[in-house]
C-alpha cells in the first residue's frame, strides 16, 4: 500500500499531497516538513530509500523518493510494495507528466495542481498501483479532458481576464 | 434563463481562478497568511452563490488551499454540492475536493450516499470513474455497508476501465465492513482470470493485499497463483505474486518445493532488477522455511547469496542497499553462507551513504564470532567517535550492544573487556540510550558471578567521577547508568575495595539533581553500603568511626527526606530513622553490624523480564470479574493512569513520544492559560509570584555552572577496552602455544599408533576458551509457565476483521455458506417503494421466473446506445429499480415458500449420487501440491456457468445434510450472478423448483418449529 504521495520543491513548498489516510492538516503540513528536511540533507548519488518517517506509518514504511529538477517525488509506501517497483512508477508518473504537459516544469504543477491530481488518480487509487501503462493512462486523462472541454464549449464562452 | 447564464458569466469574469490564486499567493510572499484570509472570505462569498460553475470554481481553489495547511472541513457541504453538479467537469473537481478532505468524522458524508449510488451507476464511465476514486480515499464504514452492493455490481461492468477500479475499491470496502468480504470473494477471486490485464493485476494486488495479513486463509488460492506467474509477463503482477508466495510459503513447505524452479528460472531470465530481486526475496523465504533438512537446496541459496552480492557490488547505490537487506534475511538461517562476504559488509559499513551503513550495521549482527567479536566493536568503536549525527550514533550503540548480548552473551570470550566497553560508551555526550547501557551493566554484573568484583570496582569509579563523566547530567539519557552503578556497588558492597569513598560519593548533595528514580536507587543503596561499612569498621577495634559513619548518614540524608519525589522521600525518611536508632544503640556501645547487614541478606536472583506474565491464572480466579463496583464514567475520566509504576517505561519509550508529548503539554498549557485569561471569574495569579521553587532547598539554589565539554576526558583509572583486547590476544596466542604442544603431543602418540594424519587447520572458533570460567546464570521463571508467546499483536488492527476462513465460500464443499446476515445490504430505498405499491407484490410472484430475462434485455441495451433524452431515462431508471425489487421480493418469496420442504432431512441420499463438479479440484491444494507436474491451462479454464452452479448447490446436501445452507448459497450465487446469460438462471430456477417440490411432495411437515423461525429470520430482510 502505498500511504502518501508527496511532490515538494527544492525549498520545501509543497506543489502537491495526496494522503490515502486521513490526517489533520497540521499533521500533514508536519509530515510534508519532516520528509522535506529527511530528503533534503541526503546527498545526490546515495540510494533513494529512506527508513524512519516517524509521523507516517513507523518501522514498516518506507520513503521512496527521487529527484528532478528542482522537484522531489515522494512516495510512502509500506513493506508489501516493491521498492523498485515504486522507482519505476516515479518515473512513469514523471514522464507521464512530461507527455501531458508538454516538456513539464515546476511552474506546470504549481499553476496545475488539479491536473496533476487527475493524473495521478488515474495511477494510484486509495493507495493501490492502478495502472502502469503510460499510453493507458494518456489516453483516460485526454478522454476525460476531451469530455471537459465539450462541456465547456457548451456553455456560453467566457472571456478570460488575464488576456487583458 | 439566459439573462442568468450571462450574468453567471459575468460573475465569473471577475472570481479569481486556481491560477489567479496561486499568482496572487506568489505576489505576496511577506504577508501570505493575510493574503490567503482575504482569498478566504472570497471564495466564502463564491460559495453563497447559485451559480455551481462559481462554486466549483471556489471549491477547487480551496483544494489549493488544503494542501497549504489551511482547514477547509467548513466547506465540506459545498463540496458536497459540488460533487452532485450533473456536469464531469465540477463533478471532478467535487470529488478531488473531497477526496482531499473528507474523512470518517466528516458528518455530510452521509448525505452522499445517494449522491455516489448514482454516479456509480451513471451511464457514463468516467463519472462512475471519479466516483470511485473519490470514494476510495474517504469510504467510511457505513458507506461501505451500503454501497458494497453496488460495487460488487460494477465489477462485473462490461468496461475494464471501471472493472479494475471497482476491484481495487472492494479492498477498502473490506477494511470498512468486514462482513462484505465472504460474499464477495467468489467475484473477486474470478477477476484474477479477466480477459484484462488491468483488472487482472488489480485483483491480484488486492487479493495480495489482503493474504498479506491473513496468509493462511488464501492458501487455496495457491494453484490459481501459480499458473497466472508460469504465464504472465507482466512485472507488476508477477512482483505482487511472487511476494504473496513469500508469504504463504511459511505456512505450507510444500508449496516452497515447488516454486523453487520457477523462481530460479526467472532469476536466470529476467532483465529486471526489481523482479530478480523480488525473485530472490522469495527464494529466501522458501529456504528458510525448508531450513530444516534439505541439503540439496544449497545450490540455491549459493545462488541467491551469489545474485546478492553482485547487487552489492552494483555502483547503484539503491541496488546496493536492497541487496545488504535481503542478505539480512539469508543471514538468519544460513549465516555461514553470507559469513563468506565479511569483506564487502564490512566495506559497506564506510559507506557515505547512512541508509546503507546501517543495513550493513544489521547484518554484522550475524557476522561476530568469538574469534572476531573485539575486533568488530573495535572498529565500530571508532565509527562511534566519528559519527556526526546523534541517531547514527545511537544506533550504532545499540548495535553494539546487540552484537554483544547476543544469544547469551555466547560470543564474549571476556567479560572485563565487554565492561570496559560499556564504560566507554557511557562518555558518549547526548546519547539516548543511557538505559540501555544501565540494563546491561546490571545484567552482567547480576548474572555473571565471575565478574562482579570487577564490574563493581569500575562502578564505584564511575560513582565517583559521575559528574565528570556526564557533564550535563539531567538532560542525557546518559544519567541512567548512575542507576546501574549505585545499584551494583550497594547490592554487591563486598566486593568493594573503599565502601567508604563510594558511600560519600553517593550521598553527594549533587545526587539531588538526578531524576526521582535514580535518587530513590542511590538513598536505598546507600543504606546497604552503610551496612557493609558498619560491619568492616565494628570488625576493628575503633568504635568511633563506626559512628562516624552514622554521622555522616544522619547529616546526609535529610536532602533526600525534603526530596519532591515520594519514593526518594518515603526511603530517605525511613533509613534516617533507622540509622538514627543505630547511632542511639552505638553510644550504648552494642554491636549492630549484623543485624543491619540482616537486612540486606541473601542473593537477588535474575528473573526473565516476561515471567510475571507467564505465570498461569489459578483456577477459580477470575481476573475480568470486578471486586468492587466499577467507577462511574466521569470519575475515570478525570483521572489519568497514575505513573508510578510505569515511569520506568516511559524513561525506556523513545524519545520521539516523549518529544511529542511535551508539545502536546506545552499546547495544552498554552489552551489552559488562554482560558484562564478570558474567564473573568478566575483570579490572575501576580507575576510577583510566579517564582519558580526548586525540588530541593538549601544548597541547590545556588546555581551550578556546568561545563559542557565536547572532548570526552579522560579519567585515569578507568579502564581502557584496547588494553584487554591487547590483553585477550596474548591470553589467546599463550593458549594457542599450549595447545599446539599438546597437539604435538598427540600427533606424535597417534603416529605412533596410526599413520594417519590429523588435520590442524585453522584455529576453529570453539577452540578459544574464555579468560576465566563464567557461569551465566539463567533467568528465573514461574513453576509450570505458560509457553504461549503472542503478546505483541497489535488487537486495534484492521486486518484482524478480516481474518475469515474464506476457502469453502461459493466453492463445493459447502461446509460453511453464506448465512442470511452475511448478505450484503441491498438498496435501501426498496423498502419505501414496496410500501407504496403493494400490489406490485402479487405480481412479482407470477412473473417471477420472466422478470430477470426482460431486465437483462434492457440492461444489454442500455449499454450500447448513450442516451439523448434525460427524462426518458430517468423514468427508465425509476423502472429498473423496480424491476430490482421485484426480482429481490421474488427471491425472498421463493425463499420462504421454498423452505417448508428443505428442512426435512429425508429424500436427499438419492440426491447425493449427483456427480460432483469437477472443478472442485482445482482449489484442492492438497491435490495440487501432491501432484508434480504443473497444472495445464484447461485445469482451470472452466467458465463459471451452469455445471458448477448446480453443484454449488448439489455438494452441500452431500457433505452437510444443512438445507438452510443450500438455500442461502444458491440465492447467493443467484444473486451475484444475474448479470449471467439469463437463460441459464431460468433453467437453473427451474432444476431447483423441480427439485424442491420433489422434496415437498415426499416429507411431511414435521419440523414446524424451525420453519417458523427461519421465517422470522427472513423478515427484516424482506421488508
Amino acid at each position: 500500500m502505498i500511504k502518501a504521495i508527496l511532490i515538494f520543491n527544492n525549498h520545501g513548498k509543497p506543489r502537491l499531497s495526496k494522503f490515502y489516510e486521513h490526517y489533520s492538516e497540521d499533521t500533514e503540513q508536519q509530515i510534508i516538513r519532516e520528509t522535506f528536511h529527511l530528503v533534503s540533507k541526503r546527498d545526490e548519488n546515495v540510494c533513494n530509500f529512506l527508513e524512519g518517517g516517524m509521523l507516517i506509518g513507523g518501522s514498516d514504511y518506507k520513503l521512496i523518493y527521487r529527484h528532478y529538477a528542482t522537484l522531489y517525488f515522494v512516495f510512502c509506501v509500506d513493506s508489501s510494495e516493491s521498492e523498485l517497483g515504486i522507482l519505476d512508477l516515479i518515473q512513469v508518473f514523471v514522464e507521464t507528466l512530461d507527455k501531458c504537459f508538454e516538456n513539464v516544469c515546476e511552474l506546470d504543477l504549481i499553476f496545475h495542481v488539479d491536473k496533476v491530481h487527475n493524473i495521478l488518480a488515474e495511477m494510484v487509487m486509495g493507495g493501490m498501483v492502478l495502472e502502469t501503462n503510460m499510453n493507458e493512462i494518456i489516453m483516460q486523462v485526454d478522454a476525460q479532458n476531451k469530455m471537459e472541454k465539450s462541456e465547456v464549449s457548451w456553455t456560453p464562452p467566457v472571456p478570460c481576464m488575464c488576456m487583458t | 434563463m439566459a439573462l442568468k447564464i450571462v450574468k453567471g458569466s459575468i460573475d465569473r469574469m471577475f472570481d479569481k481562478n486556481l491560477q489567479d490564486l496561486v499568482r496572487g499567493i506568489r505576489n505576496h510572499k511577506e504577508d501570505e497568511a493575510k493574503y490567503i484570509s482575504t482569498c478566504i472570505d472570497e471564495i466564502k462569498q463564491e460559495l453563497k452563490q447559485d451559480n455551481i460553475a462559481v462554486k466549483a470554481n471556489a471549491v477547487c481553489k480551496l483544494t489549493y488551499l488544503q494542501m497549504l495547511g489551511y482547514d477547509v472541513s467548513w466547506a465540506a457541504f459545498n463540496i458536497v454540492e459540488v460533487m452532485s453538479s450533473s456536469k464531469f467537469t465540477y463533478k471532478r473537481i467535487g470529488y478531488l475536493a473531497a477526496s482531499q478532505c473528507f474523512h470518517e468524522s466528516t458528518d455530510v458524508i452521509m448525505l452522499t450516499t445517494n449522491q455516489i449510488r448514482k454516479d456509480l451507476s451513471s451511464p457514463n464511465q468516467y463519472d462512475t470513474g471519479v466516483a470511485l476514486t473519490g470514494l476510495s480515499c474517504f469510504v467510511t464504514p457505513d458507506l461501505a455497508r451500503d454501497l458494497a452492493n453496488d460495487i460488487m455490481t460494477l465489477m462485473s461492468h462490461t468496461k475494464p476501465y471501471i472493472r479494475k477500479k471497482a476491484v481495487l475499491i472492494m479492498y477498502k470496502v473490506f477494511l470498512k465492513y468486514p462482513e462484505s468480504l465472504r460474499p464477495a470473494f467468489p467475484r473477486l477471486k474470478e477477476k484474477l482470470e479477466d480477459p484484462d490485464p488491468g483488472v487482472q493485476s488489480a485483483a491480484v494486488n488486492v487479493i495480495c493485499e489482503l493474504a498479506r495479513r491473513n496468509p493462511k486463509n488464501y492458501l487455496s488460492l495457491a494453484p490459481l497463483f501459480f499458473k497466472l506467474m508460469t504465464s504472465s509477463t507482466n512485472n507488476w503482477v508477477l512482483i505482487k505474486i511472487i511476494k504473496l508466495f513469500g508469504a504463504l510459503t511459511p505456512l505450507e513447505p510444500r508449496l516452497g518445493k515447488k516454486l523453487i524452479e520457477p523462481l530460479t528460472n526467472l532469476i536466470h531470465s529476467t532483465s529486471a532488477m526489481s523482479l530478480l530481486y523480488e525473485c530472490v526475496n522469495t527464494v529466501i523465504a522458501v529456504l528458510i522455511s525448508l531450513s530444516s533438512g534439505m541439503p540439496n537446496h544449497s545450490a540455491s541459496i549459493q545462488l541467491c547469496v551469489q545474485k546478492l552480492r553482485i547487487l552489492i557490488e552494483d555502483s547503484d547505490q539503491n541496488l546496493k542497499y536492497l541487496g545488504l537487506l535481503a542478505m539480512s534475511k539469508i543471514l538468519k538461517t544460513h549465516p555461514k553462507s553470507v559469513q563468506s562476504h565479511k569483506d564487502l559488509i564490512l566495506q559497506c559499513l564506510d559507506d557515505k551513504d547512512e541508509s546503507i551503513r546501517l543495513r550493513a550495521l544489521d547484518l554484522l549482527y550475524g557476522m561476530v564470532s568469538k574469534k572476531n567479536l573485539m575486533e568488530i566493536v573495535k572498529k565500530l568503536m571508532l565509527h562511534v567517535d566519528k559519527a556526526e549525527g546523534t541517531t547514527y550514533r545511537d544506533e550504532l550503540l545499540t548495535k553494539i550492544i546487540d552484537i554483544c548480548s547476543q544469544s547469551n552473551y555466547q560470543y564474549i570470550t571476556n567479560f572485563e573487556w565487554y565492561i570496559s566497553i560499556l564504560v566507554e560508551l557511557t562518555r558518549l555526550e547526548g546519547t539516548r540510550h543511557g538505559h540501555l547501557i544501565a540494563s546491561q551493566m546490571l545484567d552482567v554484573a547480576i548474572r555473571v558471578k565471575a565478574i562482579r568484583a570487577f564490574a563493581v570496582a569500575q562502578m564505584a569509579t564511575l560513582l565517583d567521577n559521575a559528574h565528570l563523566l556526564t557533564g550535563n547530567m539531567q538532560r542525557n539519557g546518559i544519567c541512567e547508568v548512575s542507576y546501574a552503578a549505585a545499584w551494583i556497588c550497594g547490592e554487591f558492597s563486598e566486593h568493594l575495595e573503599n565502601p567508604m569513598q563510594t558511600l560519600e560519593a553517593m550521598l553527594r548533595p549533587k545526587v539531588a539533581t538526578l531524576p526521582g528514580h535514580i535518587q530513590a536507587v542511590y538513598v536505598q543503596n546507600a543504606a546497604k553500603l552503610f551496612a557493609t561499612v558498619l560491619k568492616s569498621q565494628e570488625g576493628n577495634t575503633d568504635s568511633t568511626a563506626a559512628q562516624e559513619t552514622s554521622q555522616l548518614m544522619i547529616e546526609r540524608l535529610p536532602l533526600f527526606v525534603q526530596s519532591a519525589n515520594l519514593e526518594v522521600q518515603e526511603r530517605a525518611s525511613c533509613i534516617l530513622q533507622l540509622v538514627k536508632y543505630i547511632q542511639k544503640l552505638q553510644q550504648k556501645d552494642v554491636e549492630v553490624a549484623e543485624e543491619v547487614s540482616a537486612l540486606f541478606a541473601g542473593e537477588l536472583n535474575p528473573v526473565a523480564p516476561k515471567a510475571q506474565k507467564k505465570v498461569p491464572v489459578p483456577e477459580g480466579l477470575d481476573l475480568d470479574a470486578w471486586i468492587n463496583e466499577p467507577p462511574s464514567e466521569s470519575e475515570s475520566e478525570d483521572e489519568q493512569p497514575k505513573a508510578i509504576f510505569t515511569k520506568e517505561e516511559t524513561k525506556h519509550s523513545r524519545p520521539r513520544h516523549i518529544e511529542v508529548d511535551e508539545k502536546e503539554l506545552a499546547r495544552r498549557r498554552e489552551a489552559r492559560k488562554q482560558e484562564q485569561a478570558n474567564n473573568p471569574f478566575y483570579i490572575k495569579a501576580s507575576p510577583s509570584s510566579q517564582k519558580v521553587y526548586q525540588d530541593t532547598p538549601g544548597v541547590e539554589h545556588i546555581p551550578v555552572v556546568q561545563i559542557d565539554l565536547s572532548v570526552p576526558l579522560k579519567v585515569p583509572g578507568l579502564p581502557m577496552s584496547d588494553q584487554y583486547v591487547k590483553l585477550e590476544e596474548e591470553r589467546r596466542q599463550k593458549e594457542r602455544a599450549e595447545k599446539k604442544k599438546k597437539e604435538k603431543k598427540k600427533r606424535k602418540e597417534k603416529r605412533s599408533g596410526r599413520g594417519k594424519k590429523h588435520d590442524s587447520g585453522p584455529e576453529s572458533e570453539e577452540d578459544i576458551t574464555p579468560a576465566h570460567m563464567v557461569d551465566i546464570v539463567t533467568e528465573e521463571m514461574p513453576e509450570n509457565a505458560l509457553p504461549s508467546d503472542d503478546d505483541d499483536k497489535d488487537p486495534n488492527d484492521p486486518h484482524k476483521a478480516l481474518d475469515i476462513d474464506l476457502d469453502n465460500l461459493g466453492e463445493m464443499a459447502g461446509r460453511r455458506p453464506l448465512a442470511d446476515s452475511e448478505k450484503l445490504p441491498v438498496r435501501s430505498h426498496r423498502a419505501v417503494e414496496a410500501a407504496k405499491s403493494p400490489g406490485e407484490d402479487g405480481d412479482a410472484e407470477t412473473v417471477a421466473t420472466q422478470q430477470p430475462k426482460k431486465k437483462s434485455g434492457k440492461d444489454k441495451r442500455d449499454d450500447k446506445k448513450k442516451d439523448k433524452d434525460k427524462e426518458r431515462k430517468k423514468s427508465k431508471d425509476e423502472k429498473k429499480k423496480k424491476k430490482h425489487k421485484h426480482e429481490e421480493k421474488e427471491e425472498d418469496l421463493l425463499r420462504g415458500e421454498v423452505h417448508e420442504p428443505v428442512v426435512q432431512s429425508e429424500g436427499i441420499s438419492q440426491v447425493a449420487e449427483l456427480p460432483t463438479s469437477t472443478s472442485a479440484e482445482v482449489s484442492d491444494l492438497d491435490f495440487w501440491l501432491s501432484n508434480a507436474p504443473v497444472p495445464s491451462n484447461t485445469q482451470v479454464e472452466s467458465p463459471p456457468l451452469p455445471l458448477p452452479l448446480i453443484s454449488s448447490v448439489n455438494t452441500p446436501l452431500i457433505h452437510s445434510m444443512n438445507y438452510w445452507s443450500v438455500i442461502c448459497c444458491f440465492f447467493s450465487r443467484n444473486l451475484s450472478l444475474y448479470c449471467l446469460p439469463m437463460w441459464i438462471s431460468d433453467l437453473f430456477f427451474c432444476l431447483v423448483l423441480i427439485f424442491l417440490t420433489l422434496v415437498f411432495f415426499d416429507t411431511a411437515s414435521s419440523l414446524k418449529g424451525h420453519i417458523t423461525l427461519s421465517s422470522s429470520i427472513l423478515q427484516p430482510s424482506s421488508v
